[in-house]
């Protein structure tokens, strides 16, 4: 490219001394220089507006206390952190989501990667299989939550006269903080349990036929090629998986939310028993209009997913070595 | 070179792109300045925002017809509780809100602690939308700390008392409206009934909710949660010390059906006739009649008793936000849409109870009957209580939050099992968390 913008920049046979080079000539070189950035820019720029703009400026609002149609509001510094540190019920909602996420990530990626692996054996119908367990992924996520709001209720729900046609005692799933965080794990679960599957089952795909044949060979039975083989290699997507699955967790929102008896409430039960922080964070800032709050919790989350989808990655890491040491 | 200028123009345009939306965040406020009235022949186009029912949908047509040069866009919203949260953002921002904006009573007290952000309907309401058209307390209502007028009301929820009438006779209570009415006279002898009524039927609840009926009682007190310079009152208020006392006790005697009010289970518990009573503001008739279903027709009556004289709850207002750029004109709307006449219309279309005197005076209205209440007049009944609302009381910043977020919750825990003691010490906390 260069050197055709030169050719023609300076016309052959004339040839000065100190040429100066003309409009033409600087702004192709200029081209040069500039345009590989202006191709990648649109991305940059997109995601400033999106993504690091609004982060930016959550940390800004979370230096003042901010209500919603304020017209100056104060600067109180880092009072909104020091304030949150020292507030139990951001506590309790944390406790909260990570309970709910531990009772519904844990078992979701185990059932997932079984679920894959009986998925990808031979059977009849197996395209009719998987389009069947990522339709709960299909529906909509306000629908179900509802449904199953409707399921566990503690008085007239389906899930409680069941339990109690068997003889059992009903659980009041509202009531009880424990019960609830079961609750709401199972709409989770319901949901991406099958979603997760899939990914699995195209990386169990991807694993070259050979190396299942020659463990066959040396005599490996098919729990040992699951444990020895693909379990290995689905490592980068387990990572993957996992980590997604956490971004998601933590920020559960819709689920606890519509399990609220009371329509429309954010307040997570009676006692908070299922407010999780998001669900905290948006009732701070679109039910109290207390935006200052609300941006340090947000800040907050943030960090703490961070930190925890780390974590992640490097437990899956371990858990999942990959058995290539020998070479 | 012209990948230079496609690059340029490219990044020019996302550049712009993100200026246009960094400047809708913007918006300034406008100045405390009135505009001037449009003249007669200039068009106008002016926008109505309501949520769920208000019964404007004939009244428009209307008014555009009475009013050549002026078109109303009319933006209707499901619920109530996502309409505030809108409204409150889009105050927030500056910008957004339609030229007349209702106004849930509930969400009221938010509106009035920024009452510099609505104009003065006194200043530039038409004058015919005098004080007396309404019910005074009604019309208070409307009113900031300073006096000035922010809505002017629509509808309102007398409260009356709904009971069953086949579940009292099982239990030994009196059925008829006018035999009952001593059994509702005061929130003791309600209660009293309600422990009778648990014992005799062997654990049958009194009640549906016990937030519903202490939402009532505070609402009755001349003082709320805060008193008029915004201190939150919870810790020294002795009607809501005494109230939570009342309503925390009847739940230990098992009178509450422990339902939370508007939930699917509160919906079915209608049906399986969990609870013989229920706090009934107007409006409630209406849900009674589509939760309890064509089964339990002639079962429900309503009587024009309520313990502890007469309560209002729910009604909104009409408000004209400082961002309308024709006031003027939007106030002659919302005087229009609360006048007694067409108040009465939308009454008649959707049942939202007028508040203006002359509304309650007229025949269409007193003769109304409900057949399934046993054909009460219900008409002359909520005008009745309408009229038994003692002054408004004064509800400060967050007055609806710590009602709807703490108060409710907090009971809800004592019908889960919390001590009345935890649950008082959770609304305190709860309410003082809110006030900071």
């Amino acid at each position: 490219m260069t050197t055709t913008v030169t050719r023609e920049g300076t016309p052959a046979g004339v040839r000065r001394p100190a040429p100066r080079p003309g409009l033409r000539d600087r702004l192709s070189r200029w081209d040069v220089k500039a345009s590989p950035y202006l191709y990648v820019a649109p991305f940059f720029i997109v995601f400033g507006i999106v993504g690091l703009f609004p982060l930016l400026y959550t940390a800004y609002v979370s230096l003042f206390h901010w209500d919603a149609g304020d017209d100056n509001p104060d600067f109180i510094g880092l009072d909104n952190f020091k304030e949150l540190f020292a507030d139990a019920q951001f506590w309790h909602s944390l406790e909260n989501t990570v309970s709910i996420f531990l009772l519904s990530s844990v078992p979701q990626l185990i059932i997932a990667v079984l679920l894959a692996a009986l998925l990808s054996t031979r059977l009849r119908g197996a395209t009719g299989w998987r389009v069947g367990i990522l339709l709960p992924y299909a529906a909509s996520l306000v629908a179900l939550g509802i449904i199953f709001a409707n399921l566990f209720g503690p008085k007239y729900g389906l899930v409680n006269g069941l339990l109690q046609t068997i003889g059992l005692s009903p659980v009041d799933w509202q009531a009880n903080r424990f019960a609830s965080h079961v609750a709401i794990a199972i709409m989770v679960n319901w949901r991406w349990t099958g979603y997760n599957a899939l990914i699995v089952l195209a990386a169990m795909q991807a694993i070259p036929k050979e190396l299942h044949e020659a463990a066959l060979i040396d005599g490996a039975g098919t729990v040992r090629r699951f444990r020895h083989v693909t379990l290995p290699l689905l490592k980068p997507t387990l990572i993957f998986v996992t980590i997604t699955s956490t971004i998601g967790g933590l920020q559960i929102f819709t689920e606890p939310k519509l399990f609220d008896a009371m329509p429309g409430s954010n307040n997570g039960g009676s006692t908070h028993q299922f407010q999780t922080v998001t669900l905290y964070l948006y009732q701070t800032a679109f039910e109290n209009f207390d935006l200052g709050y609300a941006s340090a919790i947000a800040w907050v989350l943030f960090l703490i997913i961070v930190v925890i989808a780390g974590v992640n990655y490097l437990l899956t890491g371990r858990l999942a070595r990959t058995p290539r040491r020998k070479g | 070179m012209t990948t230079f200028r496609k690059g340029l123009a490219t990044a020019l345009g996302i550049t712009m792109t993100a200026l246009a939306v960094a400047a809708c965040g913007g918006g300034g406020d406008s100045s405390s300045d009135i505009p001037a009235a449009a003249g007669p022949n200039e068009h106008i186009e002016l926008t109505l925002a309501t949520f769920t029912e208000f019964g404007y949908e004939a009244l428009i047509p209307e008014y555009e017809r009475l009013h050549p040069n002026i078109k109303i866009t009319h933006r209707k919203t499901g619920q109530g509780g996502p309409y505030a949260q809108d409204m409150m953002t889009k105050l927030a921002a500056g910008s957004g809100l339609a030229d007349v904006q209702a106004v849930e009573e509930g969400h009221l007290s938010d509106i009035l602690s920024k009452s510099s952000k609505f104009y003065d309907l006194t200043q530039i309401g038409p004058a015919d939308a005098s004080p007396d058209r309404w019910l005074s307390w009604k019309y208070d209502a409307g009113k900031d700390k300073n006096g000035k007028l922010i809505g002017y009301g629509t509808d309102i929820g007398p409260d009356a008392m709904c009971y069953r009438k086949d579940l009292f006779a099982a239990a030994g209570l009196p059925t008829d409206p006018e035999a009952v009415k001593s059994i509702f006279a005061t929130w003791d002898s309600y209660f009293a009934a309600g422990a009778q009524y648990v014992q005799k039927t062997g654990g049958k609840a009194w009640f549906d909710s016990a937030a519903q009926n202490f939402n009532a009682m505070v609402n009755q007190l001349p003082v709320g949660y805060l008193d008029k310079d915004d201190k939150l009152t919870v810790e020294s208020n002795q009607g809501i010390k005494d109230a939570w006392a009342k309503v925390t006790d009847a739940v230990g005697k098992g009178e509450s059906a422990k339902l939370t009010a508007f939930s699917n289970e509160w919906n079915s518990g209608f049906r399986q006739s969990a609870f013989a009573t229920k706090v009934c503001p107007a409006w409630m008739l209406g849900v009674v009649k589509e939760q309890a279903g064509p089964d339990n027709a002639g079962k429900w009556a309503v009587t024009d008793a309520f313990p502890g004289g007469g309560g209002n709850w729910g009604g909104s207002y009409l408000t004209v936000p400082t961002q309308s750029k024709h006031p003027r004109e939007a106030a002659a709307l919302t005087a229009w849409l609360t006048a007694p006449e067409q108040q009465l219309k939308a009454f008649q279309a959707k049942g939202t109870f007028p508040s203006q005197v002359k509304a309650l005076e007229s025949p269409e209205l007193l003769s109304q009957t409900d057949a399934y209440f046993g054909g009460a007049k219900i008409g002359e009944l909520f005008v009745a209580q309408a009229k038994k609302v003692a002054k408004p009381q004064y509800k400060g910043p967050n007055d609806g939050q710590i009602q709807e977020n703490v108060t409710a919750p907090a009971l809800q825990a004592v019908e889960q099992g919390k001590s009345p003691a935890d649950g008082w010490q959770q609304l305190v906390d709860g309410a003082k968390k809110l006030a900071r």
